[in-house]
C-alpha cells in the first residue's frame, strides 16, 4: 500500500545524515559533559558545544545564547514561566496571540492563578496578528509578548519583525515560538527583534526529545527545573548528548539546504493547493494564501467531517492531520478532551465544522506522484462522506428546489 | 494498521450498512451532538409493531458513522419496545468497544432511535 506522509507538521523523519552524527554518542562517547576532566566527558562537552554553535547559526544567534531543552514544550514553558517569574517585580502582564500552541497557552494557566493578567491578541480571518494591536495591548506593567513565528495548523506566518520592533520600543520582552518554522524559512533573531525563541529538533529532520530556547544575552529567566548548573543555570539535568548532537547536525543541514527545500515544497504545495481547489467542491482553504509555510496546505470541507476524512485518507495510505495534532486526541480520557480547535475558532470557522479541518504538511522527501495520488483519492473520499451526510442531502434538495 | 478503533468499527465505517433514506418512513429521528456539531438522521419503517427497515445518514466521525451503521443492524426485526431498550452501551459493545473519548458518539445512535420512535408514535397514535 502507498505510504504517503503528509503530516510533517507533527514531526519529520530523521535525516539519515543526522542519525550518523548521533551514533558515536550512544556507544562510543557516552560521557557526561559535566565530567569533562576526562576524555569521555571532554568528548561529550565538545559535542554539545559544537551543536550549540550550529543551532545558533541557524537563527543568527551567538552560541552562548542557546539553552538546550527536552523539546519545544519545555522551551515554551521556560520562556513563559521563566520570564514571568524573573520579571515579576516589573509587572505581571503578558500579551499572547490567541493561536499559540497549547504549551504556551497552558503555561499561562498557573501564572493566571497567581494573579498574572493575560491579554489575548485577536487574529484576522487568515490567522494573522496585527502589530498595531500589540502596541495597543502593551501597558506599563507588561513584561512579555509572545507571538508564534508560524502556525502549525493553518500555516500562517506572523509579522514577527514588526511585533518584535514594537516590543523593543516599549522595552518588553518578545518571545516567538518557531517550532513549526525553524529550519524551513529563515529566522534571524536580530531582524525579528526576538529575545526568546523556541526551537524543536524533530520538526526539522532532527531527533525527538530535544529542543532549544534562544535566550538573548542579558535576559533573565527563572529556571523551571531545579538541580545542577547545566545550561548556564537555565536548565538543570544531564544533557541529552546524542539528541543535542543530532539537533546540531539537523540545524547545520537545514541552514545549507533550506532554500532548495523551500523551493521544492512551494512547488509541490502549489500543485496540491491548486489541484484540491479544482477537484473538491465546498472546500475552504484556511490560513494566509501567500504568507504561509512552504508545502503547507490546510482546508476544511463542508458536509465532511475531519476525522472521517483522515480515516479514509489513512486507508489509502495518506497520513495527514486534523485540527492541531493535539486536539484530535483519540486517546483522551473523556469527551472533555475532544475540543474544537482554538485556532479555527480564532479565525472564525463555525464551531460545528471545527473538527473538520485537514492539514497536509509536506516534507523534503515527498514527490509530485504522491501529490497526484492524494489529488486522485481526496475527491472520491469527500463524495463518499457527502453521500452519507444528512446536511449534504438537504443542501442538494434545496438546490434542486431552488433551481427548479 | 491498527489505529485507534477496533476492526469492527473500521468495518462499519468503511462499509456502512443501510446508508440512505426511506421514502414515506414511519418515523424519522434527527439528533445532533452540540459538542462536535456531528449529526445523525435515522429513518424507520414499522410493520405490525416491528421495525422492518432502517436507514441512516450521518455527518460525523468514524465512531459516529460506525455506531449509526451498527444501530440500524441491531434494530431491524426488533419490536418497537425492544428497540427502545437499546442503549449506547449496547451499540458500543457490539462494535467491540470505543475509545473513552468517543463513547458520546454512540449516544447519538441511542438518541436517534428514541427520536425516530417518538416520531413514529406521534404519527401513529394508539
Ligand atoms: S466526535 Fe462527534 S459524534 Fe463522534
Amino acid at each position: 500500500m502507498a505510504h504517503i506522509f503528509f503530516d510533517h507538521i507533527s514531526t519529520t523523519p530523521l535525516d539519515p545524515r543526522v542519525f550518523e552524527e548521533m551514533k558515536p554518542y550512544f556507544l562510543e562517547w557516552y560521557g557526561n559533559p559535566s565530567s569533562h576532566i576526562h576524555d569521555q566527558g571532554q568528548a561529550a562537552l565538545k559535542a554539545v558545544d559544537a551543536a550549540r554553535t550550529r543551532v545558533a547559526g541557524l537563527i543568527h544567534a551567538r552560541p552562548q545564547e542557546i539553552v538546550f531543552t527536552s523539546g519545544a514544550t519545555e522551551a515554551n514553558n521556560l520562556a513563559i514561566k521563566g520570564a514571568a517569574e524573573a520579571y515579576e517585580k516589573r509587572g505581571r502582564h503578558i500579551v499572547v496571540s490567541e493561536v499559540e500552541h497549547f504549551s504556551v497557552m497552558n503555561a499561562l494557566l498557573p501564572l493566571r492563578n497567581r494573579g498574572y493578567e493575560v491579554t489575548p491578541l485577536k487574529v484576522d480571518s487568515d490567522g494573522k496578528a496585527d502589530p498595531e494591536d500589540v502596541r495597543r495591548a502593551i501597558r506599563p506593567d507588561t513584561i512579555l509578548v509572545s507571538v508564534m513565528h508560524a502556525n502549525s495548523e493553518i500555516g500562517t506566518i506572523e509579522p514577527v519583525a514588526e511585533i518584535g520592533r514594537i516590543a523593543r520600543e516599549r522595552e518588553v520582552l518578545f518571545h516567538t515560538d518557531a517550532t513549526a518554522s525553524a529550519g524551513h524559512i529563515p529566522l534571524d533573531v536580530e531582524a525579528a527583534g526576538a529575545d526568546l525563541v523556541t526551537l524543536s529538533a524533530h520538526n526539522f529532520y532532527g531527533p525527538k526529545g530535544v529542543g532549544a530556547l534562544y535566550v538573548r544575552e542579558g535576559v533573565r529567566l527563572a529556571s523551571q527545573i531545579d538541580g545542577g548548573f547545566q545550561e548556564r543555570g537555565f536548565r538543570a539535568g544531564t544533557e541529552n548528548v546524542p539528541g543535542i548532537a543530532g539537533m546540531g547536525a539537523a540545524a547545520a543541514i537545514a541552514k545549507e539546504e533550506m532554500a532548495p527545500w523551500a523551493g521544492k515544497l512551494r512547488r509541490l504545495g502549489k500543485r496540491l493547493w491548486d489541484g484540491i481547489g479544482a477537484t473538491v467542491s465546498h472546500l475552504h482553504f484556511t490560513g494566509h494564501p501567500v504568507d504561509r509555510l512552504p508545502g503547507h496546505v490546510s482546508f476544511w470541507v463542508e458536509y465532511a467531517e475531519g476525522e472521517s476524512l483522515l480515516l479514509f485518507l489513512n486507508v489509502h495510505g495518506v497520513m495527514a492531520a486534523s485540527g492541531s495534532a493535539c486536539s484530535s486526541n483519540l486517546r483522551g480520557r473523556d469527551e472533555e478532551d475532544l475540543v474544537a480547535s482554538p485556532v479555527l475558532r480564532a479565525i472564525g470557522v463555525p464551531s460545528d465544522i471545527c473538527t473538520g479541518s485537514i492539514t497536509f504538511s509536506l516534507g523534503k522527501g515527498n514527490t509530485e506522484e504522491e501529490v497526484d495520488s492524494v489529488l486522485r483519492v481526496l475527491p472520491v473520499i469527500a463524495k463518499r462522506l457527502w453521500e452519507m451526510s444528512p446536511t449534504y442531502l438537504d443542501y442538494q434538495k434545496q438546490k434542486v428546489q431552488g433551481g427548479g | 494498521m491498527a489505529g485507534p478503533y477496533s476492526a469492527k468499527v473500521m468495518d462499519h465505517f468503511m462499509n456502512p450498512r443501510n446508508v440512505g433514506e426511506i421514502e414515506n418512513a414511519d418515523g424519522v429521528g434527527e439528533v445532533g451532538n452540540p459538542a462536535c456539531g456531528d449529526m445523525m438522521r435515522l429513518y424507520v419503517k414499522v410493520e405490525e409493531g416491528r421495525i422492518s427497515d432502517a436507514k441512516f445518514r450521518t455527518f460525523g466521525c468514524g465512531a459516529a458513522i460506525a455506531s449509526s451503521s451498527m444501530l440500524t443492524e441491531m434494530i431491524k426485526g426488533k419490536t418497537v419496545d425492544e428497540a427502545r431498550a437499546i442503549t449506547n452501551r449496547h451499540v458500543a459493545d457490539a462494535l467491540d468497544g470505543l475509545p473513552p473519548v468517543k463513547i458520546h458518539c454512540s449516544v447519538m445512535a441511542e438518541e436517534a432511535v428514541k427520536a425516530a420512535l417518538d416520531d413514529y408514535a406521534r404519527k401513529h397514535p394508539g
